[in-house]
């Protein structure tokens, strides 16, 4: 079977790559974009590892075929620093050590990201189960639950 | 594998009709690809129906309302007027998963996997909703308790697939609800869902009632006896203990790791005692 050809926007950039039908959007970005902060924890939507934002909603990389990208935008957690500079919520993840293995990491950076997006100023409930879809199974989350919340209190100017 | 993405109901019946037992419809993906990855299923055609108009619309025609069969629950928890309609099933749908699986799970999937713990199917059936079911033979309608046969197993044929369901006229004083017990506040499959859509008449009884109860049975269950014992009622204690002896008569669950038979039997009466009353509370602010 020839490969599909797909065009898209990835983390703003035009991108246009070939992937076999089966593929994951996850298996693209990781196998065929080599864009690899996206991680594969449990491959069946259960952990979030791989949460990446197509069109501004949140998404498992892992749950969607890499040609149903044709057409998507598709933001990863490699186009969330500016360069050198961090995203606050990175800064904050930082602060609050709120990482220790770090797998779980970029998913649910994605994930705040697109929480804080839409809801600026959310509660310490609204900001669990946001983030009920991302596993950590080394910090116990409130150091990130913490983290997140004091970056939306950064990000709104408190 | 091939992967095809028509843009009309057309050119996806003429791929599925084509496709045979091997093809298979994929919407939201969130089942279908955890079992692609398990190898349960080798589909040798996958057809995408997202970029079909139809699936992907929530509108009002003539005053009902139509959710495209690949609306996610994430669209349809913030389509207002779709709550305020049918307050059960956008709850019901709003449940499954976490934020991720929020933005790209469907209705049509959720019915389509034919699990009997399928969060939104008790709701739908409870809101009499109808499937709009495209095929080779054109266009038919079929009540989505009549969808699944089966864990796993679908009244479809070859080539037919669920485009869109149909909501009924919404009369005043209606209202819907749904509830499932999980043994944690999410994130987790139902031991037992309760989906109740009830009608009451100006003088403040209930007109119309639909009772359906989900992981119960090997497919959702349409308690008619349950409905019967609410209408002409005010859904007063004694009117919903019959409704809740009338639904845990119905049940005929199995034992496992999430619930015996007892226990999802006596939850099931329970449930629908409770979804009944919130479905009262709403119907009365209704209109």
């Amino acid at each position: 079977m020839a490969k599909a050809h797909v065009t898209t926007t990835v983390n703003g950039d035009p991108v246009e790559f070939l992937c076999d039908a089966e593929q994951t959007l996850l298996d693209v970005l990781r196998d065929e974009l080599y864009l690899t902060g996206s991680k594969e924890g449990c491959g069946s939507g259960d952990c979030g590892a791989c949460s990446v934002i197509v069109d501004d909603r949140l998404v498992c990389a892992c749950l969607m075929l890499g040609v149903e990208a044709e057409g998507h935008s598709i933001e990863t957690i490699e186009g969330m620093a500016n360069g050198d500079q961090l995203h606050p919520l990175q800064t904050k993840f930082l602060e609050h050590a709120a990482l220790q293995c770090g797998v779980c990491t970029p998913g649910i950076l994605v994930a705040a990201k697109s929480l804080l997006e839409r809801n600026p100023d959310p509660t310490e409930i609204e900001v669990r189960y946001w983030l009920a879809g991302n596993l950590c199974r080394c910090t116990g989350y409130d150091k990130i639950v913490r983290a997140v919340l004091d970056t939306a209190q950064e990000m709104r100017g408190g | 594998m091939r992967y095809e993405a028509p843009e009309t109901i057309e050119g996806a019946v003429k791929l599925l009709a084509g496709g045979g037992p091997r093809g298979r419809v994929l919407a939201g993906g969130t089942d279908l690809l955890v079992q692609l990855r398990a190898s349960m299923i080798a589909p040798e055609l996958v057809v995408d129906i997202k970029r079909i108009d139809e699936t992907r619309e929530i509108r009002e025609e003539g005053g009902r309302l139509v959710i495209g069969a690949a609306v996610t629950g994430a669209e349809l928890g913030e389509h207002a007027a779709a709550k305020a309609m049918w307050p059960g099933v956008v709850e019901s749908a709003e449940l499954i998963g976490s934020t991720q699986i929020q933005g790209r799970a469907s209705l049509a999937g959720n019915l389509c996997n034919a699990s009997p713990a399928a969060d939104t199917v008790p709701a739908l059936v409870a809101a009499a909703a109808q499937c709009r079911i495209a095929g080779p033979g054109g266009v038919r309608r079929l009540p989505v308790e009549e969808v699944c046969t089966g864990p796993g197993q679908l009244s479809l044929d070859d080539g037919e697939f669920v485009v869109a369901f149909e909501f009924p006229e919404r009369p005043p004083h209606s209202a819907d609800a749904y509830l499932r017990f999980i043994p944690r506040t999410e994130m987790d499959i139902a031991v037992v869902g309760a989906g109740v859509s009830l009608s009451f008449d100006d003088s403040g009884r209930c007109a119309a009632a639909r009772v359906a109860l989900g992981a119960v049975a090997p497919t959702v269950i349409l308690v008619e006896e349950a409905g019967r014992a609410l209408v002409g009622t005010e859904c007063d204690d004694a009117a919903l203990q019959n409704m809740a002896a009338a639904a845990s008569a119905a049940c005929r669950p199995i034992d496992d790791k999430r619930g015996t038979v007892e226990y999802r039997t006596k939850v099931a009466g329970v449930l629908a005692t409770r979804a009944a009353k919130i479905a009262a509370q709403r119907a009365k602010g209704a209109r």
